[in-house]
């Protein structure tokens, strides 16, 4: 659970998650486990449809929530059972203490239920002197030790077999074994014994089809079979997005949650209940069956025009499995009851803005949740949106307000700039590295070498590089170049530039462009992000250009998504804003797909061994995987794959400000899968990820040449 | 109907993967058989990877003392098919359970049933049970034997809408099977048994 009280805190804890060895390792080993066996269960089939389906029924379903519940509840109590509706957790918890007492129930065997850790029912049925039992292991196990799930689907993946056996031995009063199938099976006879006695099961339940009253449950243990069999009352909890139409609604995502989950087609059982089934303990031999919905604030976000998309939700997990931050800071340092990266949502809307507001600021927006998503809802922009609603709500920091009004303001935010170069002249080093951090950054933020801000900015230099008028231009393209690309390495602009010689582009570069804006987003600034955009979107009008081209991958997934997203429901902007963002292009794709340079651009010898880094915000930002790898190859360079090219290098803007640990633990790793595949220069599509991984290497002392691609192309150009 | 040679080979293949047992056979009798020979090789109450030599809490240990000798429970069956089966045990020194499962949950070696309909795409059983009896014989026992006619086997779970749908309209419950009961709550370790069955039997049985 999350309780930090303020951002130092929240760091704090970060920092000794950071320190465990053995949930690090048990993370790591998942995480590269679950990408094979996810990929593999998906193949063969229409992985984007089946989610884009999922995601239209459940918006729909989302939609028409109270019509969908008032079906549930006449069709389940026409087959015997009692539908009941709580308005929180508070209420969800009595309905259920009540139903215990009144019949008479003393034991309750309880399986997994995400909703029911949400309402904290445990304590307070344990509040009323009933005795609750965790059935499925993991939960189990976490109950004993009177500890919170650290993960959705494997909830004690932070515990050693010794630390289980040590719980058993302890528990059984016999000495136990490591040995985990041997745990395994005490286990099984120790919880069998608890089901025998119990009076109540309660379970969750995966899916509520309102045609026929039913649900569904999906489980591998079996507990939940047991828990909803063997004891005379029955209580189902689950939240209100679980109501859907029709059985087909949830065979069709039946089809994505395993997989999405654990990589499995299917778990071992998955059981319909409908009404009230045959149970010799029970009056009349009718089991009493009892389904619980919890609304907590499910029915005002189906309401929401951005959020209402948070309800597609099937708690399969993936958004943290494949999350790079969740990945080693793992269990509750990324989320409150529900984690990963949906958890930081719900945490928001759930628990409230105090628990929410250290937490979401841990994301590093690298996109990788959004890519899996088996409701396809686009987390990190939520995240983002949520960060932006607790500044409004709390006050916007001062840091926060002060950059916001400086980058406003482009004649203001570049005089900064170059006023940077001069100040920094007491720590500038020969190499283009500060020789030693400004005080304020330091000692968290040593982990990488910074640079320093270029002699001339390539706005500067730009009447001098410009290409001379082609007569008969095939493509008219304007650069935007980013504030790290103008101001830091203006040399990756000029390899543009040279990249392009002789093939009939018509080159601009417009003064009036400031900033993306991405960093002011990612610090939640919202407002003074459009203020931004419109001033970008007005400096590009002026050119007649048919692309907008950058070379920074996190600039050209900000321009063509984000700025729709801010500016599109304004008729003022909506189209002009369109047209913009769609003339925006990343520089590999440009060379490979449009310009569609061949190897016989290039020179005829050898290059030289190099690996990639894919960026974020190129590889699934604007969902660019092979162009930058066919250019590599037509360029004649010995391109190879390094493990991992497709995680985050850690960089995420003010983020590594922000976590700087993080950020490190990231960079080392990405430094390592370089370093295994031999290559001594690493290519990327983003300035600020050879910020990063140039930094680290330099720190370091590793040989790593870190370049953008475009250097490479440039050299390689006949 | 007959179920098409890619279906029912695709349903075997998953199945496999799911870590089920496999079999083809072509009457009941053969069935029946099949059931002894497991029943005969497997040690009464041994659950497999660990005995019961492993320690307990006492009241965990007084249930499993419960269960004495190797007890089959096939509560679906016609009558005939029971008379021929509880022959078949008699002759073999099993006890076939003919009250209720609740009195046996230290455990019951087979539980023999009758598979509604197979999903090739998963593997997968589908049982409707809204019998308790049927039901608990699935879940308590440490070998599940399933009779499945290949007829059944339909190619995903959206062949079988209508079937359900017509289940759901009354009080019923309805399981997907797949494979044996499985965890891997303890250090990602995968282990088969932790609360049903340690392994699920498919006979599948050919149209005469
Ligand atoms: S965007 Fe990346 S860092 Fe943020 S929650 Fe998603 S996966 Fe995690
Ligand atoms: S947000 Fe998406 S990926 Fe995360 S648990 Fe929900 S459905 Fe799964």
């Amino acid at each position: 659970m999350q309780d930090a009280k303020n951002l130092k805190e929240y760091r704090k804890e970060v920092r000794e998650s950071l320190d465990n060895d053995f949930l690090r390792t048990a993370m790591d080993n998942f995480a590269v486990a679950y990408r094979g066996s996810r990929a593999n269960a998906f193949k063969g089939m229409d992985e984007k449809s089946l989610i884009a389906d999922i995601a239209g029924a459940k918006d729909c379903a989302a939609a028409n929530i109270d019509e969908l519940y008032a079906k549930f509840k006449e069709e389940a109590e026409k087959r015997g059972a009692v539908v009941h509706l709580a308005k929180d957790a508070q209420e969800a918890n009595e309905i259920i203490g009540r139903i215990a007492q009144q019949e008479n129930c003393k034991t309750i065997v309880k399986s997994k239920s995400m909703t029911a850790e949400e309402t904290l029912l445990n304590h307070h049925l344990e509040d009323l002197n009933l005795e609750v039992v965790e059935t499925d292991l993991g939960e189990w196990i976490i109950q004993m030790r009177h500890e919170g799930p650290s993960h959705m689907v494997m909830p004690a993946i932070h515990l050693s077999r010794h630390q289980v056996s040590d719980l058993f031995s302890e528990v059984t009063g016999k000495k136990q074994d490591d040995d985990i199938q041997k745990l395994v099976k005490v286990a099984r006879r120790e919880l069998r014994q608890k089901f025998v006695g119990a009076d109540m099961g309660i379970s969750g339940g995966n899916f509520a089809i309102a045609e026929t009253g039913s649900i569904g449950i999906v489980t591998n243990e079996g507990n939940a079979r047991l828990v909803t069999t063997l004891p005379r009352v029955h209580v189902a909890l689950m939240g209100l997005d679980k109501l859907t139409p029709k059985l087909h609604d949830a065979l069709r995502v039946l089809k994505a949650l395993p997989r999405n989950a654990t990589g499995q087609a299917i778990t071992s059982y998955v059981t319909w209940v409908t009404g009230s089934n045959e149970c010799a303990v029970a009056e009349d031999d009718r089991k009493k069956v009892h389904f619980v919905f919890l609304d907590n604030g499910r029915r005002a976000l189906a309401k929401d025009p951005v959020f209402s998309q948070v309800l597609r939700c099937v708690r399969c997990g993936a958004c943290a499995n494949v999350c790079p931050v969740y990945r080693m800071v793992g269990g509750h340092k990324m989320g409150h009851i529900y984690i990963g990266a949906i958890g930081l949502i719900l945490t928001y809307f759930f628990h409230g803005t105090d628990k929410a507001k250290n937490l979401v600021q841990n994301c590093i927006n690298c996109g990788a949740c959004k890519e899996i998503c088996a409701g396809g809802i686009d987390l990190p922009g939520l995240i983002k949106d949520i960060q932006a609603r607790i500044l409004e709500e709390e006050g916007h920091p001062l840091y926060s307000t002060f950059l916001a009004k400086m980058m406003k303001n482009r004649k203001l935010f570049h005089k900064f700039l170059r006023i940077a170069k001069h100040a920094q002249k007491p720590v500038k080093a020969k190499d283009g590295f500060m020789r030693h951090l400004p005080m304020i950054f330091a000692p968290d933020h040593d982990f990488r070498a910074l640079p320093t801000v270029a002699e001339v900015p390539f706005r500067d230099m730009w009447a001098k590089v410009k290409p001379a008028k082609v007569a008969d231009p095939k493509f008219k393209v304007a650069l935007f170049s980013g504030c790290v690309q103008d101001f830091v390495y203006p040399e990756q602009s000029v390899a543009t530039v040279e990249s392009m010689k002789g093939k009939g582009v018509e080159l601009d570069f417009p003064m009036d462009q400031s900033c993306c804006g991405l960093p002011l987003q990612m610090m939640g600034e919202k407002e003074a992000c459009k203020e931004v955009a419109i001033q970008n979107m007005e400096a590009f009008e002026k050119t007649d250009c048919d692309y907008i081209l950058t070379m920074c991958a996190s600039c050209a997934s900000h321009l063509k998504h984000n700025y729709v997203k801010f500016l599109g429901h304004d008729p003022k902007y909506a189209i002009r804003v369109q047209e913009f963002a769609d003339k925006v292009i990343d520089y590999s794709s440009f060379m490979n797909d449009v310009l569609g340079v061949t190897e016989d651009d290039f020179l005829d010898s050898a290059g030289e061994k190099v690996t990639y880094h894919a960026p974020c915000h190129l590889c699934r930002g604007l969902d660019v995987k092979s162009a930058p790898r066919e250019l590599m190859v037509k360029a004649g360079l010995d391109y190879k794959e390094s493990a991992e090219e497709e995680v985050c290098c850690g960089f995420g803007g003010t983020y590594s400000v922000k976590f700087p640990k993080i950020s490190e633990q990231l960079l080392s790793k990405k430094l390592e899968n370089a370093a295994e595949t031999g290559a001594k220069t690493l290519l990327t599509d983003c300035p600020g990820c050879v910020m990063q991984i140039r930094g680290g290497a330099k720190k370091l002392g590793k040989d790593l040449d870190v370049r953008h691609i475009a250097e490479f192309i440039a050299d390689r150009r006949k | 109907m007959t179920v098409k040679a890619e279906s029912l080979e695709l349903f075997i293949e998953k199945a496999k993967i799911a870590a089920a047992v496999v079999s083809e056979i072509s009457s009941f009798d053969e069935a029946i058989k099949y059931t002894m020979d497991l029943c005969g090789k497997k040690e009464a109450c041994k659950l497999l990877v660990s005995g019961c030599e492993e320690g307990l809490s006492n009241k965990a240990e007084a249930l499993c003392a419960t269960k004495t000798g190797k007890t089959i429970s096939a509560p679906a069956l016609s009558k005939k098919e029971i008379t021929a089966l509880d022959k078949q045990c008699e002759e073999n020194g099993f006890a076939l359970i003919k009250d209720s499962v609740r009195n046996h949950l230290g455990g019951i070696d087979i539980a023999f049933t009758y598979a509604d309909h197979g999903i090739a795409e998963t593997g997968s059983l589908a049982l409707s049970c809204p019998s308790e009896e049927l039901r608990l014989a699935t879940m308590v026992s440490e070998v599940h034997v399933a009779v499945l006619p290949k007829s059944t086997i339909v190619d995903n779970s959206y062949d079988l809408e209508s079937w359900m749908e017509a289940n759901m309209m009354e009080a019923n419950y309805t399981a997907f099977i797949t494979g044996p009961s499985r965890t891997a709550d303890i250090e990602r370790v995968l282990a088969i048994g932790v609360h049903g069955p340690l392994e699920l039997h498919i006979l599948l049985l050919g149209d005469k």
